[in-house]
């Protein structure tokens, strides 16, 4: 036995790690599907499966940036924000061209994907010269300036083509034809609802396995070395604006991603303070910081627990925000507090079901 | 042909000529010493050969090509590498990481390769590996391979720096002070690791350190900075009794 091992022990540890906590997600998928078929599922639970899903992808990616980058940015909404809108402007132009869901979808993932990275890439090249706190403030501006452009954004098409304005609709002068899909603070309307739990879940995998793979990749040691000194990578020749650069953008578009899937989700998209404001950038900082610094399925973990515990405070109206309150700084406590460390490395539950493996074999 | 030729280099700092006329030439395969007393200039020199600091005056060539003014980064590319006076290490990385990642623009493949696990990654990767744990072997650390770097004793911190170092393939490497708070024992140690790495890697050296029984111990040269200006250069017999730099270290 000793020669052969357990298989389970084996195989590298990074890949023990990701095939654990993609053996959660399938598992919690293949849960949640068999209590909607057997009707087990409440109405609030289901409405919030697609938002688990995009809650957990905007907080791994932030923790590209924040974790593994080491660089705070407070602008995540509005990537999120670009990938929304570019995904839901795509979609709607499209939706009478091409009448295939999926291929249109895949296409509106792409669309918002590569324009929520333009913009990562745009802000990036000025801002990654900046650190610290004044990284903070640009990128929290650029959250702002997005949501509010958008609100001021007409665009429309007819047969003659594209018509884009900054005052209202009725400047696009549209003929009969016309139709306004992106119509200012009103937003777009109409979107096709073509996210579906299944799709988020296998795009909530593959973000999780691009972040990882890149994270045990040179890129990604390259990213980290310069997080961690950026003079000593400096001088073993890592070229810090192209790898800050690259994972900034990385984590810009799966925002971006994450954007689509809540637009084609929704019926009406709106840039409001709510939605894809200061607050949300926040709130998904909150997560990436409670589920641990760098710590991808950590990030997954904080982002589905803290989606659902307001919701499921609900019956408490005047104490729930107090209770979530209390709830996030148990969390920071048992996260960083060293005797808790401690207590939990003495009493883990991997080395428990360890023992009972070697058991059993 | 020298290796390395610094002609009439300075740098000011405000109204400070923190380095000035500094000229050293060092051939292929020697060991020169860079001493002096606290505050001389001795790190400021090393940033300006390794581009942290863009001179105000003079030339840098490495092997007849002048890079003056490149950037640290050009520089490590041409060929220098150094470690630092005060220890940085990328702490949040393995042992093995750590020298992975100074192993970075002599192995590569794609961040796609990377991301999707092709072929090339498989390859490089396990090359990686055996390089650096290659490295790592001459240092005494392949054992630790697999722990965080922050958490090694500090003398095995400092090798690490020099493995790091090594593994961007240098033609000359550059110590800051490599025995600094290390034990006799240690450092005694170290003396052996510089003089096994030279042979080995057949690396040029310049290095930077107080303890006089290691410089006076392993240095073929030895150049004396005192207030940013040469005070001697020579063989360590002829420099260290010299009175002059006898005056500069202990006083009158």
């Amino acid at each position: 036995m000793n020669n052969r091992g357990n298989i389970f022990e084996r195989i590298n540890k990074n890949t023990r790690t990701n095939l654990i906590t993609i053996g959660i997600i399938i598992l919690a998928y293949m849960v949640f599907q068999i209590m909607i078929v057997t009707g087990n599922l409440t109405n609030l639970m289901q409405g919030l499966l697609v938002p688990l899903c995009y809650y957990s992808i905007l907080a791994i990616s932030l923790n590209l940036t924040v974790g593994i980058l080491g660089e705070l940015s407070l602008g995540h909404a509005g990537f999120m924000c670009v990938g929304a809108f570019t995904g839901a402007f795509f979609s709607n132009s499209m939706v009478d061209i091409i009448h295939n869901t999926f291929l249109r979808f895949s296409l509106a993932i792409i669309t918002g994907a590569i324009f929520a990275a333009l913009f990562g890439t745009l802000i990036g090249v000025v801002v990654l010269r900046l650190r610290g706190d004044y990284l903070a403030i640009v990128t929290l501006a650029f959250g702002e300036i997005i949501k509010n452009v958008i609100n001021v954004l007409y665009i429309g098409f007819d047969s003659r083509g594209f018509h884009i304005s900054m005052k209202d609709s009725v400047s696009l002068n549209l003929l009969g034809d016309g139709k306004v899909i992106l119509n200012g603070a009103k937003g777009i309307t109409g979107t096709p609802n073509d996210t579906t739990f299944t799709v988020s879940v296998i795009l909530l995998i593959a973000i999780y396995l691009i972040i990882t793979n890149l994270i045990h990749s040179r890129s990604g040691r390259a990213i980290m070395a310069i997080r961690d000194n950026r003079i000593a990578a400096e001088s073993v020749g890592i070229d810090i604006t192209k790898f800050k650069l690259l994972a900034f953008t990385l984590s810009a578009s799966m925002a971006g991603i994450a954007g689509v899937l809540y637009s084609h989700n929704i019926s009406s998209l709106m840039a409001t303070p709510k939605n894809f404001g200061y607050n949300m950038s926040i709130m998904i900082l909150v997560f990436v910081v409670l589920g641990g610094i760098g710590n991808i399925r950590g990030s997954i973990i904080a982002a589905v627990l803290l989606t659902l515990l307001p919701e499921y405070l609900r019956f408490m109206n005047d104490y729930r925000m107090l209770i979530y309150a209390i709830v996030l700084i148990i969390m920071m406590i048992f996260n960083w507090n060293p005797a808790c460390i401690a207590w939990r490395k003495s009493h883990p539950i991997q080395r428990l079901l360890r023992t009972k493996i070697k058991k059993e074999a | 042909m020298a290796m390395l030729s610094v002609t009439n280099l300075g740098i000011s700092f405000g109204g400070l000529r923190a380095v000035y006329s500094f000229n050293i030439t060092i051939e292929k395969g020697e060991l020169y010493g860079l001493i002096g007393p606290n505050g001389a200039g001795k790190t400021t020199a090393f940033n300006l050969l390794t581009g942290v600091y863009k001179p105000d005056c003079g030339r840098i060539l490495l092997d007849d090509v002048n890079i003056t003014g490149l950037s640290t980064i050009e520089i490590n590319k041409m060929g220098i590498a150094r470690t630092f006076q005060n220890i940085r290490l990328f702490k949040e990385l393995s042992v093995l990481d750590n020298v992975k990642i100074g192993l970075h623009n002599h192995f590569r493949y794609s961040t796609a390769s990377g991301i999707l696990r092709l072929p090339a990654y498989f390859k490089t990767e396990k090359l990686m590996n055996d390089t650096a744990l290659d490295i790592l072997k001459v240092f005494g650390l392949d054992k630790e391979a697999d722990t965080l770097s922050s958490n090694l004793p500090y003398g095995k911190q400092r090798k690490l720096e020099i493995a790091r170092a090594l593994a961007t393939n240098p033609k000359l490497l550059l110590l800051d002070e490599p025995a600094a708070g290390m034990n006799p024992a240690e450092t005694a140690e170290l003396m052996e690791t510089i003089t096994l790495i030279r042979e080995k890697y057949q690396v040029t050296i310049l290095l930077i350190e107080h303890d006089m029984k290691l410089v006076a111990g392993i240095c073929e040269k030895i150049f004396v900075l005192n207030f940013g200006q040469e005070l001697a250069n020579g063989l360590p017999g002829d420099v260290l009794n010299n009175p002059e730099v006898i005056k500069a270290y202990l006083g009158e």
